[in-house]
């Protein structure tokens, strides 16, 4: 039970070129919008033709530029959940549902069963405009999983639901793919929906795939600036190695990694929430200028310049509790610390 | 009085409009996906009729069916049909100045499409028929059945293309708009006046239907 996909397609200006494994598992698809995430399904599902690689779904080619093989959608066997679900606004949910069914005799049958199973009974001859964004979602499912497919395709299965929602409907979703055998690839660009999700993740960077990861590896050593980027990781400067130190020219500091760091690195990545308020005995501590301080529902943003940065300096983000923050003896002035192993070293 | 005239025009416009109701949505679907430069061209020439005057598309018309021209010439040898002067010789004439009408309600209704639909359907296993008929057509059937309205509407009204190419024989070739032409012609106003009654009660009746046809189906809701 396994999906390999090596493939390159280029699409204008676009070049896609993405290449991962996944068992049977549910392996993320992280990456920004438009970096090439629902081309990458759409190539795999058969919606659209690579330029030239290879796609294989448990041991049957899908897709092969070498061997001239590119199975047409109906015959992959994959399911395929659309953003916005893609439910036929002609049809019930019963009808919807049937249309995967191909066994005629059994239809109605699976049916019921499915119908039963995601709660949609109540909503089975109502048409998909009448349906919650809740049903809506597990009407495509129930879709999808009725066509009996060896592997599912989550593209950004939340972004058509409000926060609420969307909270509620991950549980559910969770639950119902756990009883799935076969691989589910989540296509997503919201962090903590994968780390939730997901054991193993493959982060896409406009269009090209890096080495399928895990999340707490993607936390805390994403390796290039991209995967911290969609890591969370939100404070970056240039960087100069220096044996065990990196200098950074654009604060006017040079911090200690406590590890050799190689001589390729050319930034650095601090996340917001590794930046704490010094107290004695700390390492890599300098004093900073409070420029800014945005507070959120639950925690406080503050922007701070470091003493010997330059003017034009792009500006330091910590992130603090509320309670941290009003602890704190003075609002204007802070020295602060980054721990060694915080610094994230990356390759450009 | 002669209903003749009443009778050709409501067959002859039948018929035209289900010649261009297949016609127009064909055309549609394949130029739809055609790339750009080619849709383009394609869609002026198919509009055309629908800009030029009735008069020029009538005598474009002679001027590839009348059996003094190559293709007339041949059909009247080959089957012994002349394809000019006789009651379906109209039929062309609505066919080509009713078809940009639907081709164009059709198409705008098929660029509105939301295509990923079929994709849905296709991955589900389902064939493009299928998915082109039970999905397509139904998610369309608004634009769809507007074009084939106008068009009927159009074809039963045609006046200028009709009687070069059909002429008017008294029961043979005569539609309603052809009698009124000619009973004014011939200074027959309480004739003529007859037949406008007529095409007015029929006009309205037919509008009445649409209307009513779409009231039924916003009650039925199944729009998005």
């Amino acid at each position: 039970m396994a999906l390999f996909v090596d493939i390159r397609k280029r699409m204008g200006r676009f070049q896609l070129d993405v290449r991962f494994q996944a068992e049977q598992e549910t392996l993320a698809l992280l990456g920004a919008s438009g970096c090439g995430k629902s081309v990458t399904l759409r190539c795999i599902a058969g919606i659209l033709s690579p330029d030239e690689g290879k796609i294989v779904l448990d041991g049957v080619t899908l897709f092969d530029s070498a061997a001239q093989i590119d199975l047409p959608p109906q015959r992959r066997q994959v399911g395929y959940l659309f953003q916005q679900y893609a439910l036929f606004p002609n049809m019930t949910t019963r009808q919807n549902i049937a249309v995967a069914v191909r066994d005629r005799r059994q239809r109605e049958a699976i049916v019921a069963e499915a119908l039963r199973r995601f709660q949609l009974e109540g909503v089975a001859d109502q048409r998909p405009w009448q349906l919650s964004g809740g049903q809506q979602q597990r009407c495509a499912l129930a879709r999808i999983l009725a066509a009996e497919p060896k592997a599912i395709l989550l593209d950004e299965p939340f972004s058509a639901l409000d926060s609420y929602l969307k909270s509620q409907l991950e549980i559910e979703l969770a639950e119902t793919l756990e009883r799935f055998s076969g691989t589910i690839l989540w296509v997503s660009h919201d962090r903590d929906e994968v780390f939730r999700n997901c054991r193993r993740v493959c982060v896409i960077d406009r269009g090209c795939s890096q080495p399928v990861t895990t999340p707490e590896e993607l936390l805390h050593a994403p390796g290039t600036e991209a995967a911290a980027r969609l890591s969370g990781c939100q404070n970056y400067a240039d960087a100069m190695p220096r044996e065990t130190d990196v200098s950074l020219p654009a604060w006017g500091l040079t911090l200690s990694c406590g590890r050799r760091v190689p001589a390729g690195i050319r930034r650095v990545g601090i996340r917001a929430c590794h930046v704490r308020p010094a107290v004695p005995g700390d390492t890599n501590c300098f004093s900073c200028r409070v420029v800014r301080v945005v507070t959120d529902a639950s925690s406080i943003t503050i922007l701070l310049r470091p003493e010997d940065a330059p003017q034009d300096a792009p500006l330091l983000r910590m992130e603090l509790g509320k309670d941290a923050w009003q602890a704190l003896p003075g609002h204007t002035q802070l020295t602060v610390t980054i721990q060694p192993q915080d610094i994230l070293l990356l390759e450009t | 009085m002669d209903w003749y005239p009443l009778f050709n025009s409501l067959r002859i416009a039948s018929i035209a409009t289900v010649v261009v109701f297949f016609l127009g949505i064909l055309s549609a679907y394949y130029i739809a996906r055609l790339p750009r430069l080619v849709k383009g061209v394609l869609d002026v020439v198919l509009t055309l009729p629908l800009v030029l005057p009735p008069t020029v598309v009538g005598w474009l018309l002679l001027v590839l069916l009348s059996p003094r021209r190559p293709l007339g010439a041949w059909v009247l040898e080959t089957f012994g049909v002349r394809m000019v002067m006789t009651w379906w010789s109209a039929i062309f004439a609505t066919v080509v100045v009713s078809f940009p009408l639907m081709y164009r309600t059709a198409r705008g209704a098929f660029e509105s499409f939301d295509h990923t639909l079929a994709d849905a359907g296709r991955t589900l296993g389902r064939s493009n028929t299928w998915i082109f008929w039970r999905v397509q057509m139904p998610v369309c059937r608004q634009g769809i059945l507007a074009g084939a309205v106008l068009s009927f509407a159009r074809a039963l009204g045609e006046y200028g293309a009709t009687s070069m190419v059909a002429g008017y024989t008294p029961g043979r070739t005569a539609t309603i708009s052809t009698t009124v032409y000619q009973l004014w012609r011939t200074n027959d106003d309480a004739g003529a006046l007859r037949w406008v009654l007529v095409n007015i009660a029929l006009s309205a009746l037919f509008l009445l239907a649409v209307n009513l046809l779409e009231d039924r189906q916003r009650q039925r809701g199944g729009r998005r």
